[in-house]
């Protein structure tokens, strides 16, 4: 570690990827805070003169019966997607321990894989087995069922369930790293101390990877609550409202009916959301750090 | 030890379930890209290679394609010029207040892009960026220039400076030392990195929909999307455009992965 004696050379090498983030993200962050309190909109006579309109956009969210409903789509689509990730990445990644290298070799890309493929590609495999004449509507008429019409009776349930199957992946990883940190001998202690397999689980593994659990819940949480794709692509939203999450109706609102500056005041909500699981993350992450290598 | 030997049974049988409800969405696009005359469910194929014949000998798709690796391949050689930079004085000096930098860069990461795209669409029509490509590569580097920085770092922290040290006594400057010295030594952390932000801007739908209007200038991503809402849209088709376009992100998965490995073993470049 070298002291600060060249300042300029430092000053050249960090400007011009600050002036890039500072532009096309730090900006954008800043208009979103400054356009949710103007009635900024895309076209129609109000587009000429932006006028400041104080907490306006944030009554008019709060009386909107749309909004508060797309709050709570978002919430349910969040909630069981995270829940759904976690407990399912967490089961496989403590399942696969230990089991044989080829079932291994085998049984893994097959998780991966959804989540390695471009969000269009999952959406669209999603779709093809949820959707009335796919997959599992044809499983269950040969196993003499009546089929179910899964994107217009239970879109939500749907869509949750397409996340789960992309996003697990991302868990199952994230829970093998930290269950391989795990030693063996505390297990086998807890073993011989006559507790149960979930006895251990939720006594002796939990607590010790009690910080992976919360960062990826946090991480998990925000990527799915801004997630707008893969419902975008199965449903679009609908039918009707039934899955206008906050960020379909961000886009219903600002590009389909060009209100942006209503829009921006969702993406407002969006972000003081984001905002407060990102700090969660980062302190949880901070303390991580202090106490390993970082300096 | 019978408990065991049954515990063991089911676990292997969870997973097998498991895996074989994971495969179903995938067992359909790799059969009907296959199939003459594919439907939306899982079936059989008649196998034929007409429906990759047909995609990958479509103008209209080569355009898709050629635009996706302009946006991607312009954003990651941009970003890892930048975050590469801007690792090196994080990683080799001392700098007020770093930790506070690398924590907001931290929370910078996890934050949705969604957030931020109706004004960075208002900004880009007043920049004239608006359905440009160069728009797009500038957005894509900027988000995903935080990790970036975090990644270069970390892999900078582990190359000595001892090696530079050498470089430097014989005159070579910083900038001439990082290039010469660190970044070669750090290839497979480079490369992650940039793996890392091609997969990333070519599997992106959201950016380039909301900010290109232009259908000639479309990524894949997006003419994948538009090909699967037209009405008389052919499955065997749909299946094999999604498979040849999903393709190097799973090349590029394998890849990272064999260099992140690597990455590891090189830590240690002065011993010996």
């Amino acid at each position: 570690m070298k002291k600060n004696k060249d300042r300029g050379l430092l000053f050249a090498f960090m400007a011009p990827g600050l002036f890039v983030m500072a532009c096309f993200f730090l900006v954008p962050i800043a208009m979103t805070i400054f356009y949710s309190f103007t009635n900024l909109s895309l076209t129609g006579s109000e587009a000429a003169s932006l006028r400041f309109t104080g907490l306006e956009n944030y009554f008019k969210i709060l009386r909107d019966s749309a909004v508060l409903d797309s709050v709570k789509k978002t919430l349910q689509y969040t909630v069981f997607s995270v829940l759904g990730q976690n407990i399912l990445g967490f089961m496989i990644a403590y399942l696969m321990q230990g089991k044989n290298q080829i079932f291994r070799k085998i049984v893994g890309p097959v998780f991966l894989a959804a989540w390695v493929m471009p969000e269009v590609v999952g959406s669209v495999c999603a779709y093809s087995v949820l959707t009335d004449k796919g997959t599992i509507n044809m499983l269950l008429q040969i196993i003499g069922l009546s089929k179910i019409s899964w994107m217009y009776k239970y879109p939500m349930f749907a869509v949750i369930v397409a996340n789960i199957w992309r996003g697990t992946a991302y868990s199952m990883m994230v829970y093998q790293a930290a269950l391989d940190s795990v030693p063996g001998d505390v297990r086998d202690a807890a073993q011989i101390d006559g507790a149960t397999r979930s006895q251990t689980i939720l006594h002796v593994i939990v607590p010790i990877i009690k910080n992976t659990i919360t960062t990826n819940t946090m991480l998990t949480t925000l990527m799915t609550m801004g997630g707008f794709g893969l419902i975008y692509i199965m449903t679009a939203g609908g039918p009707g409202t039934k899955t206008q999450t906050l960020p379909i109706l961000m886009y219903t609102k600002a590009f389909k009916n060009y209100e942006l500056g209503y829009g921006t005041a969702i993406s407002m909500i969006l972000l003081l959301i984001a905002a407060i699981f990102g700090i969660i993350y980062v302190k949880v992450m901070g303390k991580e750090m202090e106490g390993g290598h970082e300096k | 030890m019978k408990s065991k030997k049954r515990d063991k049974i089911i676990a292997y049988g969870i997973l097998t379930l498991l895996a074989l409800i994971f495969l179903l969405p995938l067992a359909w696009v790799v059969l009907a890209s296959l199939d003459t005359n594919a439907n939306i469910a899982v079936k059989m194929p008649n196998v034929t290679l007409d429906n990759y014949i047909n995609v990958l000998t479509s103008s209209t798709n080569h355009r898709a394609f050629a635009n996706g690796l302009v946006i991607s391949i312009g954003a990651s050689v941009l970003t890892v010029v930048l975050a590469g930079l801007m690792a090196y004085p994080l990683s080799r000096y001392e700098i007020k207040h770093k930790r506070l930098f690398m924590l907001t860069m931290l929370f910078m990461t996890c934050l949705p892009v969604t957030t931020v795209m109706v004004p960075v669409y208002r900004l880009f029509v007043m920049l004239k960026l608006y359905d440009t490509h160069l728009g797009i590569i500038l957005f894509m580097a900027s988000s995903t220039m935080p990790y970036a920085v975090w990644m270069m770092k970390n892999f900078m922290d582990s190359v000595p400076v001892s090696l530079e040290e050498a470089a430097w006594v014989d005159g070579a400057g910083k900038l001439q030392g990082l290039i010469h010295v660190v970044v070669p030594l750090m290839f497979a952390g480079v490369s992650s990195v940039a793996i890392y932000v091609f997969s990333g801007c070519w599997g992106n739908f959201l950016t380039p929909f909301l900010l290109l209007r232009d259908y000639n200038k479309m990524p894949a991503a997006v003419s994948l999307y538009q090909y699967f809402g037209a009405h008389t849209v052919s499955y065997g088709q749909l299946a094999a455009f999604s498979l040849v376009y999903a393709l190097p992100s799973i090349i590029l998965y394998v890849l990272s992965q064999r260099y992140m490995s690597k990455g590891f073993a090189m830590e240690g470049g002065a011993k010996g």
